[in-house]
């Protein structure tokens, strides 16, 4: 970084407390691993690639769900993630490292099993977020965008993550645990190392691993989506107070249709089970451990 | 009377499954669909129109109008991209909604692709919620299984697919063209407008580009009527959105109301604020929207009235500080968020950015140089209105506005630290635990 020292032009070299602090997010090269697919994983990514293209009217669209896709097989973006995204999309190595480096998702280096990101913007960071970061840096001896020694956890701060009625928060691969304390935080972080099972506040019953959420993320479905909650206590506080009010949206004076809920022709016709598991499999989608009954997933 | 919160989107959040198609049939679910198919779609583009319905993503641009700028049909491709990239900070409605309700936007998908002529619609959902993500893709599963997408929806001939698309973490995306080029998979960087979207949008082909909430809000519009909805509100900012309120307030959390609430009706609602403490400022409408102070606490909640004091409605995200809080600490951390999420395409919002961010970090630090407050001004006057999109815009709002409201604890950032003034320890969520009573 060059930078003009000492634009005052009253002698004292402003450097030092300028840029003491480390930046909010430093950035790190990508880590280009070469080394060539096995037959059989080079296979299934090619059948992926090929129902990830399928969504979109030009291929190109297809670029970020196949980096997540990336991610569930490497851990992180590798430069053979790299040439294959490419080869598969028509398009250069340069295109496709140029999309990777701008979205924070995106990891440049081998990543834990666990994301954890706590909110540092700034409502969360006033909340608590800020000493909730600086207790769990300290308790697990690593910074952000560091991963702990046993491959299990990388920290790193968030910026906000559209659940501020539930500050501070903290994502686990992305679930929400919500209005966290460095005490709780500390606990799932311990947790998760000893290999447990840990819920998030709303999501699915516990964390999947950070490969398993990345191939969610590419666009095919665990079969977790009935798991867990609608709605956490502060999303519903308006929706109680109004039925404890007697509070409802004004009638329309119109007469209300026949109420219609049987399934249409073509649900009818070999559609899916509502609200069963047994739907929600893409083709090609091997989630690593369904729940055996719906109950099970409650 | 004062005003009373009118459950619609939010009405059934409670219920145990509440995002299944069961559960939103029983609520009305998919009726509004068989009346809207049996309309010419030209009605239903009126009827949003005289719904009032103005964008809830931020700007406010009315929804029907929107629709209505497409040029006429041309027999190639027309889509519908809905920005689910919810990320400005304050802002937590769509997540939730789409959590706990997401057949609300995907019928209003298939209503506003047969309204304007699309056939294959797209979700961009950012991709930092993954159990969102597999609720949307659950929901547009079950609505191809009743029918409610594919081809010849209900016997009506249209044909619809949806497609839900998950980023990978980047504020710029929720720009609408950012956004499109990220969903063509490139870089997420604003286009330069015009064209705008509706001639030349995702692959170059017309587009509409709506909120989650406004689509959403399309179903309950079509089955009541557009005067039941311009009935609720103010004349000029019609119907009703979902207020987010956080912070240190009693019942942080989602109030659907009227629009033209006021905050002092919304704090009462959630129990008042923490400990009793002073309300020191608020944002109407996420951090890119200008402070406000208690001096607001009347403000009527709509487009107009906000715009009049200087402000934005933005996306109703109410973050709410008590007197504990430093506002140069706060300010300093949302200038830091610009200055990371600033895409680098144009030189004042990238060069801008990084310069506030020094600037603030020094006063924070009781290290503030003479004149620094003067050279935020005159770096946010560089930034303002000369970038491609509000990015650059929204980075200088908490600046200027908290200089105007605080000027003095400005200048105490010469001299003395921001956690010395407010100890950082008294604001937190947990205050009660780390502090003897």
């Amino acid at each position: 970084m060059t930078v003009a020292h000492n634009t005052q032009g009253d002698g004292v070299d402003r450097h030092e407390t300028m840029f003491a602090e480390s930046p909010l997010h430093p950035q790190a090269p990508l880590q280009a691993s070469e080394e060539p697919y096995a037959a059989d994983v080079l296979e299934q990514l090619e059948a992926d690639a090929a129902a990830i293209v399928a969504r979109y009217p030009q291929k190109r669209s297809a670029l970020l769900p196949m980096l997540h896709l990336v991610q569930s097989v490497d851990g992180y973006i590798t430069g053979r993630g790299v040439h294959f995204c490419a080869e598969q999309l028509e398009l250069t190595t340069a295109e496709v490292s140029g999309v990777a480096t701008f979205y924070t998702q995106y990891k440049r280096h081998p990543n834990g099993d666990y994301s954890v990101g706590v909110c540092t913007n700034t409502l969360c960071a006033i909340m608590g977020g800020d000493q909730i970061f600086d207790e769990l840096s300290d308790h697990l001896g690593v910074g952000h965008d560091e991963t702990t020694e046993d491959g299990k956890i990388t920290l790193e701060r968030l910026e906000c993550n559209a659940a501020c009625d539930f500050a501070p928060v903290m994502m686990v691969n992305w679930e929400f645990f919500d209005n966290q304390t460095p005490e709780s935080s500390k606990q799932v972080v311990d947790r998760l190392r000893a290999g447990e099972q840990v819920a998030p506040t709303r999501g699915a019953s516990r964390v999947c691993t950070f490969k398993h959420v990345s191939r969610v993320l590419a666009g095919f479905p665990d079969g977790l989506a009935d798991e867990g909650v609608g709605a956490g206590e502060a999303s519903l506080r308006g929706t109680l107070l109004a039925r404890e009010q007697g509070w409802t949206a004004p009638a329309d004076g119109r007469t209300p249709p026949a109420t219609d809920t049987e399934a249409t022709p073509q649900a009818q016709g070999g559609g899916v089970e509502r609200g069963g598991y047994g739907s929600v499999n893409a083709p090609g989608n091997e989630p690593d451990d369904l729940p055996e009954t719906k109950e099970d997933g409650q | 009377m004062s005003t009373q919160l009118t459950p619609i989107l939010t009405k059934f959040w409670d219920h145990p499954q509440s995002w299944t198609l069961a559960t939103y049939e029983d609520n009305e679910g998919y009726q509004a669909l068989r009346q809207a198919l049996d309309t010419p779609a030209a009605d239903l583009v009126q009827a949003a129109k005289d719904s009032g319905l103005r964008g809830r993503g931020g700007a406010g641009f009315p929804t029907g109008m929107k629709w209505g700028f497409l040029p006429p049909p041309d027999g190639g491709p027309r889509y519908l991209v809905v920005n689910a990239d919810e990320s400005e900070p304050g802002t937590c409605k769509d997540i939730p909604l789409l959590m706990a309700a997401p057949h609300f936007l995907v019928e209003g998908m298939v209503i506003t692709s047969y309204a304007i002529g699309c056939n294959h619609a797209f979700i961009y959902l950012r991709g930092e919620v993954v159990h969102v993500y597999r609720r949307l893709m659950r929901a547009v599963e079950e609505a191809y299984a009743a029918g409610y997408l594919g081809k010849n929806i209900m016997g009506s001939g249209f044909d619809l697919d949806i497609t839900v698309h998950a980023g990978a973490g980047a504020y710029i995306c929720g720009e609408e063209t950012a956004l499109l080029d990220s969903l063509e998979g490139r870089r997420g960087q604003p286009r330069l407008k015009p064209p705008f979207p509706a001639v030349a949008g995702l692959y170059a082909r017309p587009t509409v580009v709506n909120n989650v909430e406004s689509i959403a809000s399309i179903p309950p519009i079509v089955l009541h009527g557009a005067e039941w909805f311009s009935d609720m509100g103010t004349e000029k900012s019609t119907g009703f959105g979902i207020f987010s309120l956080s912070g240190h307030v009693n019942r942080p959390g989602q109030y659907e109301a009227p629009l033209g609430i006021t905050l002092r009706e919304l704090i009462d609602m959630a129990g008042g604020m923490r400990n009793g403490n002073r309300l020191k400022f608020w944002t109407p409408g996420g951090s890119s929207t200008p402070l406000f102070t208690d001096a607001h606490l009347d403000v009527p909640l709509d487009f107009e009235s906000v715009a009049k004091e200087g402000s934005m409605l933005g996306t109703r995200a109410l973050q709410i500080f008590d007197e504990t809080t430093s506002v140069v600490h706060a300010v300093s951390r949302w200038t830091d968020f610009y200055a990371h999420e600033s895409c680098g395409k144009c030189t004042p919002c990238r060069e801008g950015t990084y310069w506030l961010k020094q600037i603030m970090k020094r006063l924070e630090d009781g290290k503030g140089l003479p004149g620094d407050i003067e050279k935020l001004d005159d770096i946010c006057d560089n930034i303002l209105g000369r970038a491609f999109c509000a990015l650059g815009d929204g980075a200088t709002s908490p600046i200027t506005s908290a200089i105007q409201y605080f000027r003095e604890e400005f200048e105490a950032g010469m001299h003395t630290p921001w956690f010395e003034l407010f100890p950082p320890e008294r604001s937190t969520l947990f205050a009660k635990e780390t502090l003897p009573a």
